[in-house]
C-alpha cells in the first residue's frame, strides 16, 4: 500500500484519530487470542457512523483491507489485524441512541459495552440477556459480529436472537437497514444472516436490541459430586424432569482448585465436579419449580447441595464460576480455551476423551462448561516458555474440536471461527458448503477486504507466537468463556 | 402452469432442481399467495418424517414436507413443544412451508419465533447442490447463519429439504385470561404494561371483534392459581375454561376468523403503532384483524383485493411492512427497501434464477 493512500486516509480524520507510529499500533496488534499478533498499517478511530461509512468506502475504492474492532476480546482472533490493512476502532461509537422501555428495546452504536445496555435498562426493570463472560468490557458490535453467547443460551439463545434491527455499512460501501422495533419480520431474516458474519460482511452502525424484563426471583443451587459422571447424571435428570433452568454449569476439579485460589471460593470437599443450576421467573413459579429441583438434586447423590439463601450467596456462587477462567492463570503460566459443542447426552464421554487426549499430550486440561447446552470450555494449560508447548496445546485443541464434530456437535458454540479455528471449518462443512458460504461472503464483499483471513481456511497461515495472557485477563477484568 | 413435481428422496429433490430451469417449492399450500407464481411447482409432500428426535437434547430433525402437526404430536408425547405456536397446523401446514413463510403464532411472545428455534437446514441451492448449514446442537456459532435467513425467504433462495429445531419442555399447565379493555387504546396500554410485568406471560393477543386482551400464563399448576389472582388484581377480567381457551387459540392459529375469500396479510408491528394500525383497520369496511405477540405482529383480513391496495397505502404512510398470505393482492405491502445486496445474495445462492425472485 502506497504512502499516498495512507496520506489520503489520514486526511479523512483529525490527526489525533489516525495512528500509525509503532508505539501507537502496539495496543492493536493482538486481541483475546494472544498467540497471534499482526501489526496493521494504521488504526483509525471514527466517532460517528458517517465517518465509519466514509472509511469503508475509502477502503473499497482503494482495495484496502480493514478489520473492525471493539474492545478486542475475541477468543478466536476475530479482530486480529491484517498485514497491509487498517484497523477501524469503534470504541468511540459508544452511544445508546434510544432506550424505549415501553417497547422493551434499545438502539445502540457498535462500541457500546454489553453490560452498559443492561445498566441503562435496569431502571426500567429490564435487561439485555446475552452475557458473555467478558460482558463488562466487550462491545455489542463485536457481539453481533461473532454471535456471542454466555451462560443463559439454552433458554434465551445467543446474540442473534436478541437483534431486532440493524443499520450497517457493507464492505461494498452500501448502507442497509434491516428490521426495526418489531420482534417480528417480513421477508428474509437479514439481521439473522448478518449476525455472526465475523466481520466479513461489513460493519454494524446501529443495532436494535430486544430487552427482557428482569426475572423477579432466582433460585441458585450449588451441588458438589464425587465424580463428573454423577454431576452429568444430575443434569440429565434435571432436563428429563421438564424444568427449564436459566443456567446449568459444571466446573471440574482443576477449575475448582483455581477458583478457590483466586477468589477464595468454598466448595464441598472431596468433589471432582460442582454443578450450578439456576431457576428464574415469577416468585410463584420459582417456588413451585424449586421444590422439584431440590428433590432431583437430593436424589442425585451429591456430596453436598447448597442453595443460595440470599442475593449475596447467589452472587458468591457466580463469582466463583465466572472467575474460574482467569483463575486458571494462577495454576499455569499460559492457557488456551476452546468452545466446541457436543450433544448433551455425550458430555460424559467427551470429558473422558478430553482427559485421555490431554494425558497423551502431557498437558493438563481444566473444564468449565455450559452443561445445559453441551458447550465445552476445555482450558489447556501449558508453559509458553517451553519450546513447542504452544504448538502441542494447539494440536490438542484441534483434536478436541475434531472430536466435537465427530460426536455430531460444532467446532464453536460462541467464540466464532476467527483465525484460530478456520482450519477446522472443513471438519464441519463440505467443500460445496464452504463454497456456498464463500459465495455469500463475496456477495457482501466482492473484493475480500472486510476482515480477510477469518473463518475460511487459507494457505500460509501466520505462525503461532507465544505472547502470554491478555493484560486485562491478568488483571481479572475479562475471562475466556 | 400446473406441473407439480413430487420427489420422494433428497437425491430426487436435488435432481428435480437441476433438471428444471424455473421452479418453486410448495408445501401444503396453506398460504397460497406466497407461491402464486406461474412456474413449475416442487411439492415436498412426499418428503416427510422425523429423522432424529432425542428429547434429552431438546432438538429434532425432520424433512421439510412433514406436517407440523405431526411434529407437535411427537413432541407432546415426550412432554415437549415448539413454543411459538405454529400456525395452520390443523390445515396441514408443513415444517418447510412454515419456515419459508416465516409464520410464528401467539406463543412467539415469550421465547421468540421460528428464527429463535431453527438450528440447521439442509437445502438445495440454485445450482442443484444439497447443502447443510447451521448445526444440530442447541448452540453453534460456526459459519454464516443461513438457517435464520431462510425464515421468511419464501423459497426464493433455495429449496428446504430438512430442518433441525430446538424445542422446549412443555409447561405443566396453562391458563388463559381475558383482560377487560373497553377499546383498543386501553388494550394497547395493557399489552405494553403486561409485557414488562413480572408475570412472564406466555402470550398476549387481541382477537378479532373483541377488545379484551387474551393473556396466557404457563407454568407449574400450583403457581397458576396465585399468578391468576395477582394478574386480575391489576387487570380485571375472566379466566377462560380449558375448553374455551383451546377453542380461542385454535381459531387464531387456524385463521378461522378470516373469511376464506379474504386477502390475508401479515404485518410486522411494534407496540407503539398498534393504535394507529387499528384506526386503519377500522377505516376499512368489513376488515378484521388479529393482534398478536404483544403488539408485534398483526394479521389483517381485508374483504377484497382493492381494499388490500388501500391497506398497502396506509402501511406505507405508517412505515410498516406486510406480506400477503392469501388472496390476489401484491405479495408485499407497505414499506419496502431494495438494497443491491438482495440481488447479490440471490446471485450467490441461485445464479441461474431457477427460483422466482422476491418480486415475483
Amino acid at each position: 500500500m502506497s504512502a499516498a493512500v495512507l496520506q489520503r486516509l489520514a486526511a479523512l480524520l483529525p490527526p489525533a484519530r489516525f495512528l500509525e507510529r509503532p508505539e501507537q499500533l502496539a495496543a492493536y496488534e493482538s486481541d483475546g487470542l494472544t498467540a497471534f499478533r499482526t501489526r496493521p498499517l494504521a488504526v483509525v478511530i471514527p466517532e460517528t457512523a458517517e465517518e465509519v461509512i466514509a472509511l469503508v468506502r475509502f477502503c473499497h475504492t482503494e482495495r484496502l483491507p480493514f478489520v473492525a474492532r471493539g474492545s478486542g476480546t475475541s477468543l478466536s482472533g476475530g479482530s486480529l489485524p491484517v498485514a497491509g490493512g487498517i484497523v477501524i476502532a469503534l470504541n468511540r461509537l459508544n452511544r445508546i441512541l434510544k432506550l424505549d422501555a415501553a417497547q422493551r428495546l434499545a438502539v445502540v452504536e457498535p462500541g457500546v459495552v454489553n453490560l452498559d445496555v443492561t445498566a441503562a435498562a435496569a431502571v426500567h426493570g429490564l435487561h439485555y440477556a446475552p452475557d458473555p463472560s467478558s460482558q463488562s468490557i466487550c462491545t455489542i458490535g463485536g457481539n453481533v459480529a461473532f454471535n456471542s453467547g454466555g451462560a443463559h443460551c439454552l433458554k434465551y439463545g445467543m446474540t442473534a436472537n436478541h437483534v431486532l434491527g440493524l443499520k450497517a455499512v457493507l464492505a461494498t460501501g452500501e448502507v442497509v437497514e434491516w428490521g426495526g422495533p418489531s420482534r417480528e419480520t417480513v421477508g428474509p431474516d437479514w439481521c439473522g444472516l448478518f449476525t455472526g458474519n465475523e466481520g466479513l460482511f461489513g460493519i454494524a452502525l446501529e443495532i436494535t436490541l430486544q430487552l427482557l424484563p428482569r426475572a423477579e426471583c432466582y433460585h441458585t443451587v450449588l451441588a458438589g459430586y464425587r465424580t463428573l459422571e454423577l454431576a452429568g447424571d444430575a443434569v440429565s435428570a434435571i432436563i428429563a424432569s421438564g424444568l427449564l433452568p436459566g443456567a446449568i454449569e459444571i466446573m471440574d476439579a482443576l477449575a475448582l482448585e483455581a477458583a478457590v485460589a483466586a477468589v477464595h471460593a468454598e466448595y464441598p470437599p472431596g468433589c471432582e465436579a460442582v454443578l450450578i443450576v439456576e431457576l428464574e421467573g415469577p416468585r410463584e413459579v420459582v417456588a413451585a419449580d424449586r421444590e422439584r429441583l431440590d428433590r432431583i438434586i437430593a436424589a442425585s447423590q451429591p456430596v453436598e447441595a447448597r442453595p443460595a439463601r440470599d442475593a449475596a450467596e447467589r452472587v458468591a456462587i457466580w463469582k466463583g464460576r465466572k472467575s474460574a477462567f482467569s483463575a486458571v492463570g494462577r495454576l499455569s503460566p499460559d492457557f488456551i480455551v476452546q468452545d466446541g459443542v457436543v450433544p448433551r447426552r455425550r458430555l460424559g464421554e467427551a470429558l473422558r476423551r478430553i482427559g485421555e487426549l490431554a494425558a497423551q499430550s502431557g498437558l493438563r486440561v481444566a473444564n468449565v462448561f455450559h452443561a445445559g447446552d453441551g458447550n465445552l470450555h476445555p482450558l489447556i494449560l501449558f508453559n509458553g516458555r517451553e519450546a513447542g508447548a504452544l504448538q502441542r496445546a494447539e494440536a490438542l485443541a484441534g483434536e478436541i474440536l475434531k472430536m466435537c464434530v465427530a460426536m455430531g456437535g460444532s467446532i464453536t458454540g460462541e467464540h466464532g471461527v476467527g483465525v484460530e479455528k478456520r482450519d477446522y471449518l472443513p471438519a464441519m462443512f463440505s467443500a460445496d458448503e464452504i463454497d456456498c458460504m464463500s459465495r455469500l461472503r463475496a456477495a457482501f464483499d466482492p473484493l475480500g477486504i472486510a476482515n480477510p483471513g477469518k473463518m475460511f481456511p487459507v494457505a500460509g497461515a501466520p505462525a503461532l507466537q507465544h505472547q502470554g495472557l491478555h493484560p486485562l485477563e491478568k488483571a481479572g477484568v475479562i475471562s475466556r468463556e | 402452469m400446473n406441473t407439480v413435481l413430487a420427489p420422494e428422496t433428497f437425491e430426487e429433490l436435488a435432481e428435480a432442481v437441476r433438471s428444471t430451469p424455473r421452479l418453486l417449492a410448495i408445501g401444503a399450500g396453506t398460504k397460497p399467495r406466497l407461491s402464486a407464481v406461474d412456474t413449475v411447482k416442487l411439492s415436498t409432500a412426499r418428503l416427510r418424517g422425523i429423522s432424529e428426535y432425542d428429547p434429552s437434547e431438546f432438538t429434532f430433525t425432520a424433512a421439510a414436507g412433514t406436517p407440523i402437526g405431526e411434529i407437535a404430536a411427537a413432541l407432546a408425547e415426550r412432554g415437549q413443544y415448539l413454543p411459538f405456536d405454529p400456525m395452520l397446523t390443523e390445515a396441514g401446514a408443513t415444517l418447510g412451508g412454515t419456515v419459508a413463510a416465516g409464520l410464528s403464532g401467539p406463543g412467539r411472545f415469550r421465547f421468540g419465533g421460528l428464527r429463535d428455534f431453527i438450528l440447521g437446514v439442509r437445502f438445495v441451492d440454485g445450482t442443484g447442490r444439497m447443502l447443510r448449514l447451521g448445526g444440530k446442537v442447541v448452540k453453534n456459532a460456526a459459519g454464516f447463519d443461513l438457517p435464520k435467513f431462510f425464515v421468511g425467504s419464501l423459497g426464493r433462495f433455495g429449496v428446504l429439504a430438512e430442518l433441525t429445531f430446538k424445542v422446549f419442555p412443555r409447561p405443566a399447565a396453562a391458563r388463559t385470561l381475558r383482560l377487560t379493555a373497553g377499546n383498543l387504546e386501553s388494550a394497547a396500554k395493557i399489552l405494553v404494561e403486561a409485557a414488562s410485568s413480572r408475570f412472564e406471560f406466555d402470550a398476549l393477543d387481541v382477537a378479532p371483534d373483541e377488545p379484551g386482551v387474551l393473556a396466557r400464563l404457563a407454568g407449574p399448576v400450583e403457581a397458576l392459581e396465585d399468578l391468576t389472582r395477582e394478574v386480575h388484581a391489576r387487570w380485571p377480567g375472566e379466566v377462560l375454561s380449558e375448553q374455551d381457551a383451546e377453542g380461542v387459540w385454535s381459531a387464531l392459529r387456524e385463521f378461522h376468523w378470516a373469511d376464506s375469500g379474504s386477502d390475508l396479510v401479515k404485518v410486522a408491528l411494534s407496540p407503539s403503532r398498534v393504535v394507529a394500525l387499528g384506526e386503519v383497520v377500522r377505516s376499512l369496511d368489513g376488515a378484521k384483524w388479529h393482534l398478536s405477540a404483544g403488539g408485534n405482529v398483526a394479521f389483517i383480513a381485508t374483504t377484497s383485493t382493492p381494499q388490500a391496495a388501500v391497506l398497502d397505502q396506509h402501511l406505507r404512510k405508517l412505515d410498516l411492512s406486510g406480506v400477503a398470505l392469501r388472496g390476489d393482492s401484491p405479495l408485499w405491502l407497505g414499506r419496502r427497501t431494495q438494497p443491491a445486496i438482495i440481488q447479490a445474495v440471490k446471485q450467490a445462492l441461485d445464479p441461474e434464477n431457477r427460483f422466482p425472485s422476491l418480486d415475483d
